[in-house]
């Protein structure tokens, strides 16, 4: 008895100086982050020169690419097919050019030292664009040394080799002209994932309601994920429904964790649809002193073991689950690890 | 006077047959499992817990402590993860070099799930045959990245070094010899008899099922599921090559052996163009920052590792570590079908269709 | 010699001259064990892409058991507290005796033989079986859940094979007209039983090999199920008793093997009989060792449940068909 009693005043010993360690920390990494952007200033200066060389550098390799391509334009008659897929390729890379660039512009609403960031995207653009133009002219000119040698067999080698060769010209050729155009036509073009999210919204408000969700958006950083944020009372019913309705399939759970932020907890799903080939992330943010959400288990055996790995690391507890241990430190480990301001607890100190 | 009891069993934590500190408590009636209950957690490092004081090119060679007979996977989906964050445009070469590694690293990863599957049913020799060309494999990668088997081969952005002179025409040989050997395999193994009366039919589960408990890789397809990250969401440059996805539509210990066996071929024939295509010159990491920051955000990932799909998530505060860094590791989630499958078999059959889940404690345990 | 010692007064001088040949018999046993556990390992790792012993005792590894054996000696000899001590110790005697008893009979050519008696064959098969009671009691004693399972296992796979091998020798017996060893190996002059009696020889090679209980039919130690079965809680030279065990039933049942189906010490042809007979036995006996190390390292273990549908839904009625058979092929040929 008293053992288990000193056990619990250590426990509380041991959350008490946690809790101080964390405030402690906290004051220090404030500080460190002032200090830290001082210097990151005089880093950026040294950082923006190299860039001014590598632009340069990057002018004569998109006239040697440009060359190149017209070159290209006129030697081979291109089947519509593999147009089709330039096409498609330049689409994709222009995404992800957009994706970038509206990533740059984020950062430079938050930042001081935006300029130096929106310049830091283009350089590396810059030199990616260079890197693709010189594997095009090298893959050009393999394919024609194939055909020389003029083997009927190596007609298929050469068309793998002459698709890659069209696909690097083509992202190459969108960046150059993302470039040209200074980017910001490019910011406003919506993710292609876009109308997916947008589906998904209203589908579910039209079902469920209004103030289901609390924000949804494209995740541009996660290859453009439509992420739903669900509210902390309608979590198990969004997911719910995103399973089993019939235009949505979400039928597989691909991921389920969970993340501390310090201000709040978090819950990250990741679910797909195999029917129709999509992904959706929902997330949920809950309160950090007390989480706890409802369980996924009655939707996917498989939540079982991931939730009891959020219980253990993290402290959220899953309602209606239906084995909610501590899966991988054991039941008398003290406090969850994954908590920033966890405290490792050791007897013997 | 006569009376029956039913007698709680623990397989593992050591336990010749649980590959590493895997803990079963059985229920058994005479040698009927009734009830069974993994519990893991022996190998747990809290990999990502040290990740949140590590920068990203340190987290590195922890990843190759996960699953350790995949590492280049591992040290793949990690990189992916970043540069997807940053943007990041990879090198041809390097591209060509990362998929010649996982493809390489995949094919040997089987090698050693064959091997020691079959000894785990109780044939001693083909786990010996199967080291013999994973020595070959691990000899490779040994040239490429100066390590067995925690390779720490790639960088965020590409990989740490070029293929060493002739590295390429190694592996161009290596392809058919490999193609020949599989042959003998089967010759050795998949027509025998007995092997035959332990695997078939035994812990058969449903595609809907496969789907309800999370199942992924070839533990999946072997349920009739046409579903292989590297063709239905391309990353790196699979996109370009010819290749399959091997199904069964059985469901059983045998179809998983099957769809393994057939993604060695089907790796063989990805490792074969990538040797037509290889680039003859070129960078092998792109320009990346000297210091690794992640913008500010969240990104998952996810990629086809030999167990099944391997993601990574991180949540980034645009320091150069990561805020929150977690791994989807198939054979986690893989193995929670586990006490389903066990209900009701008996001892033997329990080997054989733990031994077909391809579990790796490392990866279980994280 | 031994017939005369054996229906001589009993003495002093008679049970030392006993005691003295069966020591040797013991070393000569025991010498086969040493060498057939190395031509295990070196069979095995041959056909493994592998080397086997190759250090101790020069190139081949000649001392290798020897070593083995020796480290074995000097291990701790360890009993589990919960165990059932007395049981627990007098196991592997049990197990081991009726192996080495069983070699009494086996006529390993015309003259050297221990035991000529009238029904050798019953004898062999009777003691045998007595070993099912040490490895039960192993496996009983241990107090150990493994061991117990593996125990259970022995002893219905043990018992399930006795029959359909008692079964496969009734043709032999038949047509022999005798359970007397050397006169089975007399009536094989012309033609070898193995020949005449294929379904016999078969039904019989099985159930030797499972009750030798070697791979295929290991169930009993199965090390990646039970880890090592009966006697998984026995260290040094207890444990050492029961491998022994195993290997002189090797010996013993290689043996009768030749003695039964391949014609004992009798030439292949009649114009070789030049090569004394014990130059045959070791022939064919080394070839029926060896055909039971190959299949060790070439099948994987059979399912417990199937081992018992396969020793009586097929193996028990193959045999008894084949005593009807031999019945009725024996009775047409003596009409004519």
């Amino acid at each position: 008895m008293s053992g288990e009693k000193d056990l619990e005043q250590l426990k509380k010993e041991a959350a008490e100086k946690a809790k101080a360690a964390a405030l402690a920390k906290k004051k220090a990494r404030e500080q460190q982050e002032s200090e830290v952007s001082g210097a990151a200033a005089l880093e950026e200066e040294d950082l923006a020169k190299k860039k001014a060389a590598a632009a340069a550098k990057a002018k004569a390799a998109a006239l040697a690419k440009k060359k190149a391509e017209e070159q290209q334009a006129g030697s081979e008659s291109e089947d519509p097919e593999e147009e089709d897929l330039a096409k498609k390729k330049a689409a994709a890379a222009a995404k992800a050019k957009a994706a970038a660039a509206a990533k740059a512009k984020a950062a430079r609403a938050k930042q001081e030292s935006s300029e130096a960031d929106g310049d830091d995207a283009k350089a590396k653009a810059i030199a990616a664009a260079k890197a693709k133009a010189a594997a095009a002219a090298k893959a050009k000119a393999a394919a024609k040394g194939k055909q020389e040698g003029g083997a009927a067999s190596d007609d298929e080698k050469a068309k793998a080799i002459a698709a890659a060769k069209a696909k690097a010209a083509a992202a190459a050729r969108a960046k150059a002209g993302g470039k040209g155009a200074e980017a910001p036509v490019a910011e406003e073009k919506p993710s292609a994932n876009q109308p997916y999210l947008d589906k998904y919204v209203k589908v579910i408000e039209e079902h469920l309601g209004n103030d289901v969700l609390e924000d949804s958006y494209i995740n541009r950083l996660s290859k453009d994920v439509p992420t739903l944020v669900a509210k902390r009372e309608t979590y198990y019913k969004v997911v719910q429904f995103l399973k089993y309705n019939e235009q949505l399939g979400f039928d597989y759970l691909s991921e389920l964790h969970g993340v501390d932020y310090e201000t709040h907890m978090e819950v990250y799903v990741h679910l797909y649809s195999y029917k129709n080939s999509q992904s959706v992330a929902v997330k949920v943010k809950l309160d950090r002193d007390e989480p706890t959400i409802e369980s996924l288990c009655p939707l996917w055996a498989g939540a079982n073991w991931p939730e009891c790995e959020a219980y253990d690391l993290l402290g959220i507890k899953f309602i209606n689950h239906p084995n909610l241990h501590r899966i991988m430190l054991g039941e008398d480990w003290v406090g969850h690890p994954l908590r920033k301001d966890y405290e490792p607890y050791d007897v013997e100190v | 006077m006569l009376r029956t009891e039913e007698m709680l069993l623990n397989v593992g934590p050591q336990h010749p047959s649980t590959h590493g500190v895997f803990r079963l408590v059985l229920k058994i009636d005479g040698e009927t499992i009734k009830e069974a209950k993994p519990v893991i957690g022996y190998l747990h490092r809290g990999t990502e817990k040290l990740a949140e004081d590590l920068q990203y090119t340190q987290i590195i060679p922890y990843t190759d402590r996960m699953d350790y007979v995949s590492a280049m996977t591992n040290n793949y989906v990690i990189c992916h993860a970043v540069e997807t964050m940053m943007g990041i445009e990879i090198p041809e070469r390097a591209e060509y070099l990362r998929v010649m590694a996982m493809e390489l690293g995949r094919v040997s990863s089987h090698l050693l799930w064959w091997g020691t599957f079959v000894l785990d049913l109780g044939a001693t020799s083909p786990l010996l045959y199967a080291f013999r060309e994973r020595e070959m494999i691990l000899n490779l990668l040994n040239e490429l990245s100066g390590a067995r088997l925690t390779f720490n081969y790639m960088r965020v952005g590409g990989v740490k070094w070029d293929a060493p002179e002739g590295w390429v025409d190694k592996v161009r040989e290596f392809i058919p010899h490999m193609r020949e050997q599989v042959k003998g395999y089967h010759d050795l193994v998949t027509g025998n008899e007995i092997f035959l009366n332990r695997v078939k039919g035994i812990g058969k589960y449903t595609k809907e099922d496969a789907l309800n408990y999370s199942l992924s890789g070839p533990n999946l397809r072997c349920t009739g599921m046409k579903w292989d990250l590297r063709k239905n969401e391309p990353y790196s440059i699979y996109d370009r090559f010819d290749f399959d996805i091997p199904t069964r539509e059985e469901g059983d210990v045998l179809s998983r052996y099957h769809v393994r066996f057939a993604e060695i071929e089907e790796s063989l024939k990805i490792l074969e163009q990538c040797v037509e295509q290889f680039p003859e010159e070129g960078p092998v990491i792109a320009k990346v920052p000297k210091i690794i920051k992640a913008p500010k955000g969240e990104a998952f990932v996810r990629i086809e590792s030999p167990r099944g799909e391997i993601g990574c998530y991180i949540a980034s505060d645009g320091k150069k570590e990561p805020y929150r860094l977690k791994f989807r590791r198939p054979s986690f989630y893989n193995l929670q079908i586990l006490p389903k499958l066990l209900e009701g078999e008996s001892i033997s059959n329990l080997i054989a269709i733990l031994g077909a889940v391809d579990i790796i404690l490392g990866e279980v345990d994280g | 010699m031994i017939q005369d010692l054996l229906h001589s007064q009993p003495g002093i001088l008679n049970f030392g001259i006993f005691f003295v040949l069966a020591l040797v018999l013991l070393l000569v046993i025991l010498g086969f064990v040493t060498y057939a556990i190395l031509a295990e390992r070196k069979v095995m790792g041959f056909m493994q892409l592998r080397y086997g012993p190759n250090q101790v005792g020069g190139p081949w590894g000649l001392l290798q058991t020897v070593a083995d054996v020796l480290k074995l000696l000097l291990k701790e000899d360890t009993i589990p507290k919960l165990a059932d001590r007395p049981l627990f110790i007098l196991a592997p005697v049990i197990a081991f005796a009726p192996s080495f008893v069983v070699i009494a009979t086996i006529p390993f050519t015309d003259k050297l033989q221990f035991a000529d008696i009238g029904v050798g064959l019953l004898y062999y098969i009777a003691i045998s079986g007595l070993t099912t009671i040490g490895v039960v009691m192993a496996g009983w004693s241990s107090n150990n859940k493994y061991a117990l399972l593996g125990g259970m296992r022995a002893a219905a796979q043990m018992i399930s094979y006795e029959i359909p091998l008692v079964m496969s020798v009734l043709g032999v017996i038949l047509l022999t007209g005798s359970m007397n060893l050397n006169e089975i190996v007399a009536a094989q002059e012309n033609v070898w039983y193995i020949l005449i009696q294929p379904i016999g020889f078969l039904v019989f090679f099985i159930a030797s090999v499972a009750e030798l209980n070697r791979i295929p039919f290991d169930l009993p130690e199965a090390e990646n199920e039970l880890i090592a079965g009966y006697f998984v809680e026995y260290s040094g030279f207890r444990w050492a008793f029961f491998m022994l065990a195993e290997y002189v039933y090797m010996f013993a049942m290689a043996s009768l093997t030749t003695v039964l189906f391949l014609g004992g010490w009798l030439p292949i042809f009649s114009f070789l009989d030049f090569i004394p007979g014990a130059v045959w036995f070791a022939l064919k006996f080394s070839l029926v060792v060896f055909i039971l190390l190959w299949f060790r390292s070439t099948f994987p273990r059979i399912k417990a449940d199937q081992l018992m549908e396969f020793g009586w839904k097929v193996l028990l009625p193959v045999a008894l068909a084949n005593i009807f058979l031999t019945a009725i092929i024996k009775e047409l040929l003596s009409l004519f």
